[in-house]
């Protein structure tokens, strides 16, 4: 079990670095959750976290064909905040769990 | 990180050298998975793959109902070859096929080209095949950035943590 601290506090990890209960996500645990993959967080990327985190709360399976569409960023858009994982990084600071989807 | 320990893939190099609409996805589901993996993607087209990247055949692609065993009717009775070779039978199939991805939110094979290329994918065509088949490149969708001899797909491929699949 791995664990992350953000404003003081302890929060536990999945082995691959996914939060464990999405519910405890705060916007310092997401700055902190990036700043291990080399990425710091902007406006446009809470955006998204936020459009993720209403998503999953709603149930519905996540994939990057959906958030291109959701109108706040399109795909390529997508690529650029989120190099080398849109969808893996993007969920992991989000505080949701690792999208299973394939496409 | 603990992928950095055990290498994990650098380039992906995948082959799609058939024109049905299974083997075009198993390519464009790898290819996309693979960029979204941040793993660098060439997909290289050939021979009847040509159909998926050319703009008359890529939005109309079939699955064979003739000579597929694993083919079965809805509730799961095997598929007869000789139903299959009813005129309009392939088309209602593979319209079937078509619309159960949709329902998945599989996207349509032009739209899997626009997202391999938005994350960096790369979209090759064989001349070879291209020259057999009569194409040029103005009939082929715009995300295929070249036609290519073999001689420069190998050089495209270099690197040490490079993998040729072939689907």
């Amino acid at each position: 079990m791995k664990e992350i601290k953000a404003n003081g506090i302890s929060y536990s990890l999945t082995d691959e670095g996914y939060l464990n209960d999405a519910s405890q996500w705060t916007p310092e645990l997401a700055t902190e959750l990036a700043k291990e993959d080399g990425i710091e967080l902007t406006e446009e990327h809470f955006k998204v976290l936020e459009y993720l985190r209403k998503e999953h709360q709603s149930g519905a399976p996540l994939t990057i064909r959906k958030v291109g569409k959701s109108g706040i960023v399109d795909i390529k858009g997508l690529y650029v905040l989120f190099p080398g994982g849109p969808l893996k990084f993007s969920s992991k600071f989000a505080g949701i769990p690792k999208p299973t989807s394939c496409v | 990180m603990s992928t950095t320990d055990n290498k994990p893939l650098q380039k992906v190099c995948i082959i799609c050298a058939k024109g049905s609409i299974e083997d075009v996805y198993a390519t464009l589901v790898m290819a996309n998975g693979a960029v979204m993996e941040g793993i660098e993607t060439k997909v290289f087209f050939t021979f009847f793959g040509l159909d998926a990247i050319t703009k008359k055949q890529m939005m109309s692609l079939h699955t064979s109902t003739v000579g597929n065993p694993a083919m079965r009717m809805p509730g799961g009775l095997p598929f007869p070859t000789l139903l299959g070779v009813i005129p309009g039978v392939e088309a209602g199939v593979s319209a079937m096929m078509r619309s159960q991805m949709e329902a998945l939110d599989i996207p349509k094979v032009d739209e899997f080209l626009e997202m391999i290329t938005a994350g960096g994918g790369e979209i090759f065509a064989c001349k070879l095949a291209m020259d057999m088949f009569k194409l040029t490149k103005a009939d082929l969708h715009e995300e295929v950035k070249d036609v290519l001899t073999i001689g420069q797909f190998y050089e495209l491929a270099g690197g040490d943590r490079t993998q040729i699949i072939f689907t």
